[in-house]
C-alpha cells in the first residue's frame, strides 16, 4: 500500500503545477494570484521556520527583512527611471542584479539585528526583534523620497530571460520555482551538520555550548540565512504587486508569518508551506463572508494554540511519532 | 531653555503613561512568566470605555474608573478563560494566542464604535494651564497625569514591598512552585495580579483619551514602545519599568522636539526635517540597542 503522505504530497505538487490551467478552466484567473501569494509567503514562512522550528528562536521581526527585500526592488526601480542613487549608483530592473541584491540587503540587516538581539534569549528576544523591525518600519515611513506612508509603485516587473513581464502565469511559475529551490536548499541545510547543531541548540543550548560549539555564531548564521530567505520573498512580493509600502514591514505581518509556521507545523519543511496556504485561503475565504473576518480569525488562532499545537501537518500525520 | 523644560515635562508625562503600561506587563511576566500582547487591547478598551462613559455624561473620575474597571474585567475574563492555560507553555504559544486576541478585540471595537476616532474632552476642572515654570503656561491636565502616575508608582511600591499580598507576588515571581507548596492559592494570586495590571493599562488608556484620539488599534504602537521600555529597564522588575519608562519617555519626546532643529544647523532645512523626523522616531530603538550592548539584561534586571 502506498504511504498516505506520499499520495498527499504528489497531489499537492500536481495541483500547484496545474493551478493556472485549473484556474482558466474554472474561469477564475484570481486563483493564479492567490497561488503566487501563497508561494511567496511560503518562502518567508519556511525561512522563519528555520529559526522557530529548528533553532528554537522566536523571532517576531521577520517582516523587516521581507520589507527590506521589497524596498530594494522598489528603490532600484525608482532610480532606474530617474537619477542614480547619490548621483553615482545607477538603478536596476534586471532580476539577476536586483534579486541577489535584495537577498544581500536583507541578509546584512539580519546579521546586524541578529548580532544585537541574540545577546538575549527567550521573551526579551521576542520583544527586541519586534522593536528593531518597528524601527525599520518608521525608517521607511519617514523616507518621503520613496513615498513615505503611501509607498512606492513602479511600472514593470524585474526582467527575466524568456519571461514576459506582464504574464501573471509565468510569474506564478517563477515564484513556484523559487519556492522549490528554497525548500531544496533548506532541506539540504537542516540535514547537514550545521542543521544538526541548530536542532541541538533548540533542544539544549547549554549542552551544545558545553561540548564546545560556538552557539552564538551558529544562531547568528541561522538568523542571517532566514533574513536572506525573507528578503527573496519580499523581492518577489514587490514584483507581484509592482508596489512596495511600509505595510510590508508592519508588525502584524511578522505575526502572520509566525502564525503560518505554527498553524502549518513548526520544525518541518512542508509545514510552513501548508500554513501559508491555509492562512491565505482562510483570509480570502473569511473576507468573502464578512468584512469583520478578523473577529473569526482571532479566536481560531487561540483555539489552534490551545488545542492543536502540532499544526495542520501534525493533524495530517496523525497521533503517531513526531 | 524654557522650551527645554516644557519638553522635559512632556517627556515625564509620556514616561508616566508608559510606566502604567509597563508596570502591569512586567508584573504579569515576573509572576506568571507570560508575555501578553493583548495588554494593548486592555489599554484600548480602557480608552473606549472612558470615552463612552464621558459621552454618557459621567463625571471624569467616574469615567476613569469605568475605563480601569472595564479593562480589569476583560483582563480577568481572558485570564481565566485562556491565559491560565498558557502560563506553562513556551513564549511562542503565548505570543500567538494573545496576538489572536488583539485581532479579536480590534475588530470587536470597530464593530461596536466604528473606525472613526472618538474624541474625549478634557474635564472642566482640569482644563486650562498654569505657569509652573515662570512664563511657560503648562496644561493642568498633563500635570494631573504626572500626579496620577507618581501616585500609582508610590502605591505599587507600598503594595509590593509592605503588604502580605505584595510579599506573595514577590515570592511568586522567584519561587512559584514553592509558594504553591506552602498552600497559597496561586490561581487567586495570578488572577489578582492580572486584574491589577489590566486596570493600570485601562487607566492609562482612559487618561490618554483627551490627549490623543481614541481609535481601533491605538494600543498596538504604544505596546511596542512599552516593550522597548521593558527591555531597557530589565524584564520582570517594577523598578526597571519605572527607570525604563522615564528614560524612554524623555528620549522620545526630546528627540522629536529638538533633533530636526539640531540637524538644521548642519544641513538644508528640507533634508533636516525629513531626516530628523526619521531619526527621532528611531531614537528609542537606538537607545535600546545601546543598552543591549552594555547591559544585555537591561538596567535593573529582575530575578531568574
Amino acid at each position: 500500500m502506498v504511504d498516505r503522505r506520499t499520495v498527499l504530497a504528489a497531489a499537492a505538487i500536481l495541483l500547484a503545477l496545474l493551478l493556472p490551467q485549473l484556474a482558466a478552466a474554472l474561469g477564475k484567473p484570481d486563483l493564479v494570484t492567490l497561488g503566487t501569494q501563497i508561494a511567496i509567503y511560503a518562502i518567508a514562512a519556511a525561512s522563519l521556520d528555520l529559526l522557530i522550528g529548528y533553532t528554537g528562536l522566536s523571532s517576531f521581526g521577520h517582516a523587516a527583512f521581507f520589507g527590506l527585500g521589497g524596498y530594494t526592488v522598489g528603490i532600484l526601480a525608482f532610480h532606474a527611471a530617474g537619477d542614480p542613487i547619490f548621483g553615482i549608483i545607477p538603478g536596476a530592473t534586471e532580476a539577476w542584479i536586483v534579486w541577489p541584491l535584495a537577498i544581500a540587503v536583507a541578509a546584512v540587516a539580519a546579521l546586524a539585528i541578529g548580532a544585537m538581539s541574540l545577546r538575549t534569549a527567550g521573551v526579551s528576544f521576542i520583544m527586541i526583534t519586534l522593536a528593531f523591525a518597528e524601527m525599520f518600519f518608521f525608517l521607511f515611513v519617514s523616507l518621503k523620497t520613496y513615498g513615505g506612508d503611501d509607498g512606492l509603485g513602479f511600472r514593470r516587473r524585474n526582467g527575466l530571460p524568456y519571461v514576459a513581464p506582464r504574464d501573471d502565469v509565468a510569474f506564478y511559475y517563477v515564484c513556484l520555482a523559487a519556492l522549490a529551490v528554497v525548500l531544496f536548499l533548506f532541506g539540504r541545510l537542516v540535514h547537514s551538520r550545521f542543521g544538526r547543531v541548530l536542532q541541538g541548540i533548540r533542544q539544549n543550548p547549554r549542552r551544545m555550548a558545553a561540548i564546545g560549539l560556538p552557539t552564538y555564531r551558529y544562531k547568528l548564521a541561522a538568523f542571517t540565512i532566514a533574513g536572506a530567505g525573507a528578503g527573496l520573498a519580499g523581492a518577489l512580493h514587490a514584483n507581484l504587486l509592482r508596489f512596495v509600502s511600509p505595510d510590508m514591514l508592519h508588525w502584524t505581518l511578522s505575526g502572520d508569518f509566525m502564525i503560518m509556521v505554527v498553524l502549518g507545523g513548526a520544525g518541518s519543511l512542508v509545514g510552513p508551506v501548508i500554513g501559508a496556504a491555509a492562512m491565505v485561503l482562510l483570509q480570502s475565504w473569511l473576507a468573502q463572508w464578512t468584512e469583520h473576518w478578523m473577529i473569526v480569525l482571532g479566536p481560531i488562532l487561540v483555539l489552534v494554540v490551545l488545542f492543536a499545537r502540532r499544526g495542520i501537518l501534525g493533524a495530517i500525520q496523525g497521533r503517531g511519532l513526531r | 531653555m524654557t522650551l527645554l523644560l516644557e519638553q522635559m515635562l512632556n517627556g515625564l508625562q509620556f514616561g508616566v503613561m508608559l510606566f502604567l503600561l509597563a508596570a502591569g506587563l512586567t508584573l504579569v511576566f515576573g509572576v506568571m512568566g507570560l508575555i501578553n500582547l493583548a495588554h494593548s487591547s486592555l489599554y484600548m478598551i480602557g480608552a473606549f470605555a472612558a470615552a463612552w462613559a464621558g459621552a454618557q455624561g459621567w463625571s471624569f473620575p467616574l469615567a476613569l474608573m469605568a475605563g480601569a474597571g472595564a479593562a480589569a474585567l476583560t483582563g480577568v475574563a481572558i485570564e481565566v478563560a485562556v491565559l491560565k492555560r498558557l502560563y506553562a507553555r513556551d513564549h511562542m504559544d503565548q505570543v500567538l494566542a494573545t496576538f489572536g486576541m488583539i485581532l479579536f478585540f480590534n475588530e470587536a471595537m470597530a464593530m461596536l464604535f466604528g473606525r472613526q476616532p472618538l474624541m474625549a474632552a478634557v474635564p472642566g476642572f482640569l482644563s486650562g494651564s498654569v505657569e509652573i515654570i515662570p512664563d511657560v503656561p503648562y496644561p493642568i491636565y498633563r500635570l494631573a497625569i504626572i500626579a496620577v502616575g507618581v501616585a500609582v508608582a508610590g502605591l505599587l511600591y507600598v503594595l509590593i514591598s509592605h503588604t502580605r499580598a505584595g510579599m506573595l507576588v514577590r515570592a511568586g515571581a522567584t519561587h512559584r512552585d514553592m509558594v504553591r507548596a506552602l498552600g497559597v492559592d496561586i490561581g487567586m494570586l495570578t488572577t489578582g495580579v492580572f486584574a491589577l495590571g489590566a486596570a493600570l493599562a485601562g487607566l492609562a488608556g482612559a487618561m490618554t483619551g483627551p490627549l490623543l484620539s481614541v481609535q481601533v488599534g491605538m494600543g498596538d504602537r504604544i505596546l511596542i514602545t512599552t516593550f522597548v521600555v521593558i527591555v531597557v529597564g530589565g524584564i520582570g522588575s517594577v523598578r526597571g519599568a519605572l527607570a525604563g519608562s522615564l528614560l524612554v519617555g524623555m528620549v522620545d519626546t526630546l528627540a522629536r522636539a529638538f533633533l530636526p532643529g539640531i540637524l538644521k544647523t548642519v544641513m538644508a532645512t528640507a533634508d533636516a526635517d525629513a531626516i530628523g523626523a526619521g531619526l527621532s522616531s528611531m531614537a528609542i530603538f537606538i537607545l535600546m540597542a545601546a543598552v543591549l550592548l552594555i547591559r544585555p539584561r537591561g538596567l535593573f534586571p529582575g530575578h531568574g
